[in-house]
């Protein structure tokens, strides 16, 4: 009996004192419901938000899953929402924000946000629609070791020394495919698409309309770009998306990679892969065209948004609860899991790619509302044109002729 | 029976399927012929950490208003079905004329997603029918002369292929093929060629889907014929073995006609069940060389942001359309075969 009473007393002081340092958590009693996707990262600042906050909330509940973005409008477009918050990325605000499925945070960041730095705050003309928390990009992965053995001098920084490295790479024997990209149909081959496009000083659409402008000198010198990277790519690369190119560059079978910033940490910490490998990968800036300045990759951050479909009082212990999560000791706990837009973030080698390209002047992921369905377009009518069954001037006119078809049956044109 | 009777037998039946077979064929008929309404769009300048730069947003206000006060959308006539998206007709009127030959115009047809898809679906549907009626029945055979002890665990394993949910037992093969699995290293260590991928070549894409669609499918028309292998009756056959039938004449004069009214069963089963071919193709991720009509309504509907209602539901209706066509051959030759029986 005594040892029972102890043990309650203890826990009861336990729960006490942890609810009595905790963070400003807003309204008791509510309901916080998360959707977001599922990397470390997110994971991070979901876990220390529920650990902060969980106790004074009626209901703490987390849905993790890649598939957010097919989900989220479904979830959130009924009153109540399904969710509290959805943590998003560019493309995905926009997704949201078409809907106007999520709302303006200006009060509630005057109330919570004293931590918060002016650059993790999105703003749409004035109103802060989002909190950013990381940034990542698309950028180069090199093995060095593999470079020298090619006689490959130093890092190739554009799209021609890339692909003249890769042929030295062949030629000496050492592997047939050097080069892995995410070039999976669909979303991914057309994200690689958009940001040698970008390389190329491309524009999406005509200033101030919804028109697609792609078919351009611009559009084809990507396309052939694109084409004579990917004659140096893996076979299958029409089916690789993030996970099967990570896998290849952890099981040494690549020599230069263009990933997403945000696997450089997985890559290399010393799981899933060889130390020959992990200690010679160095990750380096976007390319660029010859003689060009601007980084191919499309910068993209991440952030929280709050459900515009919920009573005020969850919306802001929602907010509460999430910015609570957004702390310098945060960062230290999960430093090398993301390019951290937070205070008290120390740049490791798995940051580099990432800061170099940003640097150097990449572009954001456009926020036009239309983008999507035209980068639906592109993901779907490039690869005959990868495949070699048709020309760069086809397969561009097919990607405008899709997505002026899709734009008017949305309403966009 | 009397029709009354009948009638009200029926009648659970059939209300079950006017409420959720008829009805909402007919909703999403009337969606095909409506698109969205226009998006009301505002230029605006967007912030984020790497600066600031003028996009597009749609002002979500406008829109919902102009939605309110028509749910369904813009009336757009049967222009969704002549878009580029389907029939294409436009397209297809100028590939015509601008083509030097049949087969150049046939290229540029197969540009289109439509005609792309139903050139897979079709000859997809059309390989796979006749090997798994054909390969069923052979199995059927041949386990039906095993021995007592041997059947029960033969039956089990032949039907396993059915049994492994489809998108499992294609995600396995597809790991199977690839060039570092069991069956993509042995084929490279074959042919000598380090880079033969089943997945990169468009004929073999085919080539492997199709063998995946037999593979599950062929135990479905196996335990059906072995159902009915049971049911032939003895006595013709010892009066077929005591006239000198050899096995084979047997078997193609007694069993075959025998079976006959079950193969019209399972092809009708099989030319649905194909011509909605859909999962492999996600699982094998055969996008780029293999889509089928199924994978273009799930295509149209599965960018959440931008769901295309209209096209979704005309390519359904052209679905429905189809399997009426492939079926309408069948249905005549079993509507006569009834009819002569009543004669008879």
């Amino acid at each position: 009996m005594f040892l029972k009473k102890l043990i309650l007393g203890g826990l009861t002081a336990l729960f006490f004192s942890s609810s009595l340092f905790a963070a400003d958590c807003g309204p008791n009693g509510q309901s916080i419901r998360i959707l977001a996707s599922d990397f470390p990262a997110i994971h991070a600042i979901a876990n220390s938000a529920e650990s902060n906050c969980a106790g004074s909330a009626s209901e703490f509940t987390r849905n993790h899953t890649t598939e957010a973005r097919q989900i989220m409008n479904a979830a959130q477009t009924p009153d109540p929402a399904e969710y509290t918050s959805v943590i998003v990325a560019n493309s995905t605000l926009v997704q949201l924000m078409n809907d106007g499925l999520v709302r303006p945070l200006n009060d509630l960041v005057e109330k919570y946000g004293g931590n918060l730095k002016s650059n993790q705050l999105i703003t749409i003309d004035g109103k802060i629609m989002a909190i950013a928390f990381m940034a990542n990009s698309q950028h180069m992965y090199y093995r060095t070791d593999i470079l020298d053995k090619a006689g490959v001098d130093g890092m190739p920084a554009t799209y021609d020394e890339i692909i003249s490295a890769a042929e030295k790479i062949r030629s000496a024997g050492i592997m047939e495919h050097p080069l892995v990209m995410n070039l999976k149909v669909g979303w991914n081959v057309g994200e690689v698409f958009n940001t040698i496009y970008l390389a190329h000083g491309g524009e999406f659409f005509k200033q101030g309309s919804a028109e697609a402008s792609i078919n351009n000198a611009k559009g084809i010198a990507a396309l052939e770009t694109m084409k004579a990277l990917v004659e140096y790519a893996h076979p299958d690369h029409l089916t690789q998306a993030s996970d099967d190119t990570q896998g290849l560059w952890e099981a040494g079978q690549a020599a230069i990679g263009f990933m997403w910033g945000s696997r450089g940490g997985v890559i290399l910490d010393n799981e899933g892969s060889s130390a020959e490998v992990t200690s010679n990968t160095v990750l380096s800036a976007a390319p660029t065209v010859t003689g060009g300045s601007i980084p191919g990759a499309t910068l993209w951050w991440d952030g929280i948004t709050i459900a515009t479909n919920v009573s005020d009082s969850e919306a802001e212990a929602t907010f509460a609860a999430l910015v609570s999560g957004m702390t310098s000791e945060m960062v230290a706990a999960n430093n090398d899991d993301a390019i951290w837009l937070i205070d008290g973030f120390k740049p490791g080698p798995a940051a580099a790619g990432v800061s170099a390209t940003a640097q150097g002047g990449a572009k954001s992921y456009p926020m036009f509302a239309q983008m999507g369905l035209l980068h639906n377009a592109l993901g779907a009518e490039l690869v005959d044109f990868l495949k070699g069954a048709e020309s760069a001037e086809q397969a561009l006119s097919d990607v405008e002729a899709v997505y002026e078809t899709a734009a008017k049956d949305a309403g966009y044109l | 029976m009397k029709h009354s009777t009948f009638l009200l037998f029926t009648l659970p039946s059939l209300s079950v399927m006017f409420l959720f077979i008829a009805i909402p064929i007919v909703s999403v008929f009337i969606q095909s012929l409506h698109i969205e309404h226009k998006q009301v769009i505002i230029v605006s300048e967007n912030c984020d950490p790497f600066g600031c730069e003028t996009t597009t947003s749609v002002d979500t206000e406008a829109s919902a208003k102009l939605k309110e006060k028509a749910p369904l959308g813009k009336f757009n006539g049967f222009k969704t079905y002549s878009n580029r998206m389907h029939f294409a007709f436009d397209e297809i009127g100028e590939a015509w004329n601008s083509s030097d030959s049949f087969i150049d115009f046939l290229k540029k047809i197969y540009n289109y997603p439509l005609y792309r898809a139903l050139s897979f679906t079709l000859a997809y549907t059309f390989v796979v029918t006749p090997f798994v009626l054909f390969l069923g029945f052979l199995v059927a055979l041949g386990v039906n002369n095993l021995p007592k002890l041997l059947k029960g665990p033969t039956i089990f394993a032949s039907l396993l292929p059915m049994i492994v949910t489809p998108l499992v037992g294609s995600l396995i093969l597809f790991w199977m093929v690839d060039g570092d699995g069991v069956i993509g290293a042995t084929l490279q260590k074959i042919f000598n060629d380090n880079s033969l991928s089943l997945k990169a070549s468009p004929v073999l894409t085919w080539v492997m889907l199709m063998v995946y669609g037999i593979w599950h499918l062929m135990p479905f028309s196996f335990i059906v014929f072995y159902a009915g292998l049971q049911t032939v009756p003895h006595e013709t056959i010892e009066a077929a073995t005591i006239d000198g039938a050899s096995k084979f004449q047997r078997t193609r004069h007694v069993v075959i006609p025998h079976l006959m009214p079950l193969a019209i069963f399972i092809t009708l089963i099989l030319l649905m069940d194909n011509f909605r071919v859909f999962e492999p193709i996600i699982s094998f991720r055969a996008e780029a060389h293999a889509t089928s009509i199924s994978w273009l309504i799930w295509n149209h509907l599965r960018e959440s942001a931008y769901p295309l209602y209209n096209a979704a539901g005309a390519t359904s209706m052209i679905t429905i359309f189809c399997v009426g066509i492939l079926l309408l051959p069948v249905l005549i030759r079993t509507w006569r075969d009834f009819n002569e029986k009543n004669k008879g």
